[in-house]
C-alpha cells in the first residue's frame, strides 16, 4: 500500500461568496508525479496556493505526511514548507540578485554551512538543471527557459520531498518545454522526490503524470481521478476526454 | 547519526570507503580533506570505489561530497569509481556533468580614459533621450490643443481626483504647519522691535509668493510624481505599453498627456489652498501668542499681499505641476524590466522631480527680478 505525501479533504475553495471548487478530496502518492489538470479558469492554481499554505481553506483540511496544515501551529507549519520546494510560473527569481544569490539565499537562512560549501551546492544545483557557469548572471540576461530552470535550481536548494510545479511549460518553446518535462523525471528518479505538477498542457501531462485529478469548471468538483494515459483509454465523461482530446472526438 | 567514512584496502590497489550514517545538509558530513590526505597516504593506491551499504538518507551534501573529494584527488592519479554509490546519486552527478558549461562572465574593466569615454557617451545617449521625450510631449501637447490627442477623459478625472482631492489632507497638514512655523520665528525677531503685526506681511508674502507653490510641489512629487513612475514602470514590466505601441497609440499621448494636464491643473488650485492653510496657520500663532486682532491680522495681510504675489505663486505651482508630471512619467517610462528597476524609476522621479522644482524656482524669481515683479 503506497503511503499519500499529501491528501486534500473536503476542500473548499472560494473567494468571498464565489466558490471555485468545493470538496475536493484526493491524494498525492509519495515519490510519483501527480498532475492537477483542467480547463483555464477552474481553480488549478487557486488549488495550488491552498495546498502551499499561501490561502487558508474556506472548509476543509489539507494534510502534509498525516499532519494537518491549517491546524498545525506556526513553528510546525514553517517546518513543513521547508520541505517543500516550488516552481512558480514565472519562476519568481529575485530580481536584484544573481542565479547564485537566489539559489544561495534558502541554503544560507536554514543551514549552517560555510560559505565555500554554499558556493558548492549553488555550482551542483545550477549543473543540475544545465546552467553550469551561469552562476552571476541576473535574471533579466536569461531567456524564459533558462529563468525557468534557475527557478528550479531555487526550488530543489534544500533538497525538498515535495516540488510543486505551476505550468512548468507556459511561455516555453516544445523542445525546452520536452527538456524541462525530462528534467522532472530525471529529479523524480534521482531524488525520489513526490512531485505535484499543475498544467493543462496534454504533451507534458502524458509525459510525466503517474496520477492526476482533473479538476471540473462547470461541476466545481473532481470529477475523474486516475493515471492520465487510463483516463484518455476511459474517460468517465464528456468533458474529461473532450479535455484529453483538445476538444476532438474519440475517432 | 551523523554520516561517517572507513577506509578499506582490497587487493589490487583498490580502496573502498564505507559511508555510514546519515549525509544531510543540517548535520556533519565528515571532511573530504582528511579522507583525501588518508588516501594520498596510503601509496599504491589507484582507484577509490564506494560501499553504500549501511548509508542512511542523503541528500545534496553527498553529492557535495564526492564533488570535492574528486577535486582533491584530481592530481593525485586516484580513479574515484562512482559505480558504489546510490542509484538516484550517479545519476544526479551524471546530470550534473552533462550539464555544457556556459561562457564565463567577463567584467572588463577598460582604462580610466575608455571608462570616461563611456560615461560620457552614455550620458549623451541619456540627454538625447529627455529631449527625444519632451519633443514627443510637446508634439503631443500640440495635437491636444488642436483636439487630435488620443486618450480617455475618464484618465483624466481619475487622475485629477487622484492627485488632488486625494492629496488635501497631506497639503493642509504641511501647510498650515509651514505657516505655523513660518510666523513663529518671524515673531521672535520681529518682537525685539516690537513690529508683531509685520508677522502677517511675513507670512502672507512668503506664502503666497513661493513657499505655497514649494511645499504643495515637493509633496506633489514625493506623492503622485513617484506614483506615476511606478505606475508607468509597472506597465513597461507588463508590457502593457508596448501593446500601446503596437496597436499604434502613442503611449506619450495616451499616458502622459492626462497625467501632465491633470496634475498641473490641480497644483494651481492645490497651492491656492495652501496659501490659505499657510496665512491660518500664521494667524493661529499671531492671534494665540502676539496677541494680534483677527480683523488686524487679516487687514495687515491683505495690505502686503499684492494680486502680482498671487498670480507668481500660481505660476510656480504650474511650472511645478508640468515639471513633476514631466520627471514622474519619463523615469517611469524608460524603467528597465525588473522589479528593482521599478524602485530605481520612483527614486529617480523624486530626485529629479525635487531637483526641476529647485531650479525652476531660482529661474522664475530671478526674471521676476529682472521683469521688476
Amino acid at each position: 500500500m503506497e503511503t499519500a505525501a499529501i491528501k486534500i479533504e473536503n476542500l473548499t475553495m472560494a473567494y468571498g461568496d464565489n466558490v471555485i471548487q468545493r470538496d475536493l478530496t484526493f491524494e498525492v502518492p509519495e515519490g510519483k508525479v501527480t498532475v492537477i489538470m483542467g480547463g483555464s479558469g477552474c481553480g488549478k492554481s487557486t488549488l495550488l496556493r491552498h495546498m502551499l499554505g499561501l490561502v487558508e481553506p474556506k472548509r476543509g483540511r489539507v494534510l502534509y505526511w498525516g499532519e494537518d496544515f491549517w491546524g498545525a501551529d506556526e513553528a510546525r507549519r514553517l517546518s513543513i514548507m521547508r520541505r517543500i520546494g516550488v516552481l512558480y510560473q514565472g519562476g519568481a527569481l529575485w530580481s536584484s540578485m544573481t542565479l547564485a544569490e537566489n539559489v544561495a539565499l534558502p541554503l544560507k537562512e536554514f543551514t549552517r554551512l560555510t560559505e565555500r560549501e554554499i558556493q558548492e551546492l549553488v555550482s551542483l544545483k545550477l549543473a543540475l538543471v544545465g546552467l553550469a557557469g551561469f552562476e552571476d548572471f541576473y535574471p533579466a540576461e536569461l531567456s524564459g527557459g533558462m529563468r525557468k530552470r534557475a527557478a528550479l535550481a531555487r526550488a530543489i536548494a534544500l533538497d525538498p520531498e515535495i516540488l510543486f510545479f505551476d505550468e512548468p511549460s507556459a511561455g516555453l518553446d516544445p523542445v525546452s518545454a520536452r527538456r524541462l518535462d525530462e528534467l522532472i523525471l530525471e529529479l523524480k528518479e534521482s531524488l525520489g522526490a513526490t512531485i505535484v505538477v499543475v498544467t493543462h498542457e496534454l504533451a507534458s501531462i502524458f509525459a510525466v503524470g503517474d496520477h492526476s485529478v482533473f479538476l471540473d469548471s462547470v461541476e466545481k468538483t473532481i470529477t475523474a481521478m486516475g493515471p492520465p494515459k487510463d483516463l484518455l483509454a476511459h474517460p468517465p465523461n464528456e468533458r474529461v476526454r473532450e479535455f484529453l482530446t483538445r476538444g476532438g472526438s474519440l475517432n | 547519526m551523523r554520516g561517517s567514512v572507513a577506509l578499506r584496502l582490497e587487493p589490487g590497489g583498490r580502496a573502498v570507503l564505507a559511508l555510514r550514517g546519515q549525509f544531510l545538509l543540517d548535520g556533519g558530513v565528515p571532511s573530504h580533506e582528511e579522507v583525501a590526505r588518508d588516501l594520498k597516504d596510503l601509496k599504491g593506491i589507484s582507484s577509490v570505489g564506494f560501499d553504500c551499504g549501511e548509508l542512511g538518507k542523503w541528500d545534496s551534501s553527498l553529492l557535495a561530497f564526492v564533488l570535492r573529494l574528486e577535486g582533491e584527488l584530481g592530481g593525485s592519479g586516484i580513479v574515484v569509481e562512482r559505480s558504489g554509490l546510490p542509484k538516484g546519486a550517479k545519476r544526479l552527478l551524471d546530470l550534473a556533468a552533462s550539464s555544457p558549461r556556459g561562457q564565463a562572465r567577463e567584467r572588463e574593466r577598460g582604462s580610466l580614459f575608455l571608462r570616461t569615454g563611456q560615461w560620457a557617451s552614455s550620458q549623451m545617449i541619456k540627454s538625447w533621450d529627455v529631449v527625444g521625450f519632451l519633443g514627443e510631449v510637446s508634439w503631443s501637447m500640440g495635437r491636444l490643443v488642436t483636439g487630435r490627442a488620443r486618450f480617455r477623459g475618464s484618465d483624466l478625472l481619475h487622475v485629477m481626483h487622484r492627485c488632488g482631492v486625494d492629496a488635501l489632507p497631506i497639503v493642509s497638514l504641511i501647510s498650515f504647519l509651514v505657516g505655523l512655523i513660518l510666523a513663529f520665528v518671524g515673531a521672535v525677531q520681529l518682537r525685539v522691535f516690537g513690529a508683531q503685526i509685520f508677522v502677517a506681511a511675513l507670512v502672507g508674502i512668503g506664502m503666497v509668493r513661493v513657499l505655497g507653490a514649494i511645499m504643495t510641489g515637493i509633496i506633489m512629487a514625493g506623492r503622485t510624481g513617484a506614483a506615476f513612475a511606478a505606475e508607468l514602470g509597472t506597465m513597461e514590466l507588463n508590457e502593457e505599453i508596448d501593446a500601446l505601441r503596437t496597436l499604434g497609440i502613442p503611449p506619450v499621448e495616451f499616458l502622459v498627456l492626462p497625467r501632465m494636464v491633470g496634475l498641473s491643473l490641480m497644483m494651481p488650485l492645490l497651492c491656492v489652498y495652501s496659501d490659505l492653510l499657510g496665512i491660518l496657520g500664521g494667524l493661529s500663532v499671531g492671534v494665540v501668542m502676539l496677541d494680534i486682532n483677527i480683523q488686524e491680522y487679516l487687514r495687515m495681510t491683505r495690505e502686503a499681499v499684492k494680486p502680482s504675489y498671487f498670480w507668481i505663486g500660481v505660476f510656480h505651482s504650474f511650472v511645478f505641476g508640468v515639471l513633476v508630471a514631466i520627471t514622474g512619467c519619463f523615469h517611469g517610462m524608460r524603467a528597465g524590466r525588473s522589479a528593482s528597476s521599478v524602485g530605481q524609476a520612483a527614486t529617480s522621479a523624486v530626485v529629479s522631480g525635487i531637483v526641476s522644482i529647485i531650479v525652476a524656482t531660482a529661474v522664475i524669481t530671478y526674471l521676476c527680478q529682472v521683469l521688476g515683479l
